[in-house]
């Protein structure tokens, strides 16, 4: 769905990275959001919703939305779009109402 | 040279900022030059807002693809770095108390720190577009296709995305992907024809000052879309996206008197911008409703303050007026405040203050104009029943209209009925629709209905993150 341009690149680089979504690796550049790294990798549905569990994904990119809430390294609810994406990172999907405990 | 450091000093500032936009960028700069101490925080990584998002690490090629009005930020970011205020990214701003006590989180650690003034800066946010299917993975807003062009070099696959709804910012987006080699498969204009002719009597003045260079550049941006012969369909209503597999793989819609279906993975809304109002609300900041641009904004004067003492706000989180708007706005309010402050006589401040203000007045003047051509279209404002309004607890506009009939009679308590507003988002992407909607269904005025009682945290945080509040003196 979206392609990266590599004359577009940062000019500082962009270093790859690779990252862990639910036990596959994925590349990403150093300077991507979570968010950014999982639609560069063609993963649109990134949570399942608390009350009917319909899929959802990134929509505003600017931390307004919350759509793009993920668990990142086992702490969940962070806003993939917020969270510059490091090498190693363990993304996960949330699925249903979060554990309160 | 600003400094970025790892640990912040909760010793109390002259002035603290928030958001580093063009109106939180200039803000900080001018304080910072006239020897006030200010701290500027900003939740993304580097300083720009969404305008300017990505712009210290653009390579040159992605800055002409975005054009001249993103590369003026490179300015503003430079003045900043320059002029020693303080920039603490990456900090999520989750309080500010009407006695300006700021609270935020960094790197999993919070802090509060006070200040004599505090600018919200906060910025605008795109309009909810709740349509039939907006709520699937693949339905983006247009602002967030573009900041993946600013960010992360990324571009939708050429021919596989559609545009749809109205707003300078979409043909801007169209024009974008266009010059970054993606051509949209289509681009749905919901502007009408009844729009564009309650607009016209307010061109004239429209185009005095700045105002016609605006007009000039939305005119060139869709007539790159029209001339490389994208399909553009005019006055399309009735949008709805289909979903395949959980995620959306077409969109329909009705135009020029037909039914239309295309499919498309990727479907970019846009209709327009509006304040974020979040964290004014939760200052406990006036608000009023800006008939002419349909939104709420915070009651200011002219320098910024608002009905809090101490606290100003500038820029598009004012009321929507752009990026060189927001620039003028963030230096009144930035020259306000170093009067309070003592650093400038009312007479110094009142020189320096005037070709700001013309300046400002010179960019606002197509404003007047641009809000009744793209005033939003019914559907989106009080949408069909069957329609998702609230994202994040999923209640339908039929859901708070049943609420209505059984007596609910604000967005309030829409709240204890329903739970629309109550989900992670805080009411952002519900608040403004959900007030439409009940405004309608009693046949009341949108002043009248409200807006969501907005309370701290503004943003999650978690227990550890609270817990990590201690009354030492330095924080991280």
């Amino acid at each position: 769905m979206f392609e990266r341009i590599d004359m577009f690149e940062r000019i500082n680089g962009g270093a790859a990275l690779r990252l862990d979504f639910e036990g596959r690796t994925i590349e990403a550049r150093a300077g991507d959001s979570v968010a950014a790294a999982l639609l560069a990798a063609g993963v649109l549905a990134t949570r399942r919703t608390a009350v009917s569990g319909a899929p959802r994904g990134p929509y505003c990119m600017m931390g307004v939305c919350f759509e793009c809430v993920v668990e990142i390294d086992g702490v969940g609810g962070r806003q993939a779009c917020l969270v510059p994406a490091a090498d190693g990172m363990h993304i996960r999907r949330e699925t249903g109402a979060r554990d309160l405990v | 040279m600003t400094e970025e450091r790892d640990a912040v000093a909760t010793e109390a500032r002259d002035a603290i900022v928030i958001g580093a936009g063009p109106a939180g960028m200039a803000a900080a700069t001018l304080l910072a030059r006239h020897g006030a101490s200010v701290l500027l925080l900003d939740e993304q990584a580097t300083p720009g807002g969404q305008i300017y998002r990505g712009i210290e690490l653009a390579s040159p090629r992605l800055r002409d693809v975005l054009g001249p009005d993103y590369r003026h930020g490179a300015g503003l970011t430079a003045a900043l770095r320059d002029s020693g205020a303080e920039f603490c990214p990456q900090s999520t701003v989750w309080q500010v108390t009407p006695e300006r006590e700021i609270w935020f989180t960094r790197a999993d650690t919070s802090g509060r720190i006070s200040a004599s003034v505090v600018i919200v800066a906060v910025g605008a946010m795109e309009r909810p577009v709740p349509v039939p299917g907006w709520t699937l993975p693949g339905v983006m807003m247009a602002g967030g296709v573009q900041a993946l062009l600013k960010t992360a070099a990324l571009r939708p696959a050429p021919g596989e995305f559609v545009l749809a709804g109205a707003g300078p910012l979409l043909w801007l987006v169209a024009a974008q992907c266009l010059a970054a080699g993606s051509r949209p498969a289509a681009v749905l204009d919901t502007n009408t024809g009844a729009a564009q002719l309650a607009a016209l009597r307010l061109l004239p003045r429209g185009l005095r000052g700045a105002g016609w260079r605006y007009l000039a550049k939305g005119l060139t941006a869709m007539a790159a879309v029209q001339r490389a012969g994208v399909p553009i369909h005019r006055a399309a209503h009735d949008l709805t996206i289909e979903a395949a597999d959980g995620t959306a793989c077409a969109i329909r819609f009705a135009a020029g008197g037909s039914q239309h279906r295309i499919a498309t993975r990727l479907v970019a809304l846009h209709e327009g911008v509006i304040p974020a109002q979040q964290m004014t609300r939760a200052i406990g900041c006036e608000h009023e409703w800006d008939a002419a641009a349909r939104c709420f904004r915070p009651t200011a004067d002219a320098s910024g303050w608002t009905s809090v003492p101490g606290v100003l706000v500038a820029g598009d989180a004012a009321g929507i007026g752009g990026a060189r708007a927001a620039e003028h706005a963030g230096r009144l309010a930035a020259l306000a405040a170093l009067h309070r402050l003592g650093r400038l006589d009312a007479a110094a401040r009142d020189r320096l203050a005037a070709p700001e203000r013309q300046a400002l007045a010179s960019h606002r003047a197509l404003r007047p104009f641009l809000d009744a051509l793209y005033a939003p279209p019914a559907a989106i404002l009080t949408p069909a029943d069957d329609v998702a309004v609230c994202r994040c607890e999923e209640v339908t506009a039929g859901a708070i209209r049943a609420a209505v009939r059984q007596g609910c009679l604000g967005p309030n308590q829409a709240k204890a009925f329903l739970r629309a507003g109550m989900g992670p988002c805080q009411g952002r992407m519900c608040g403004p629709v959900v007030s439409e909607i009940i405004a309608a269904e009693r046949g009341v005025s949108v002043a009248e209905t409200g807006f969501l009682r907005i309370r701290p945290p503004i943003k999650p945080i978690t227990l550890g993150e609270l817990a990590a509040l201690e009354p030492g003196p330095v924080l991280l």
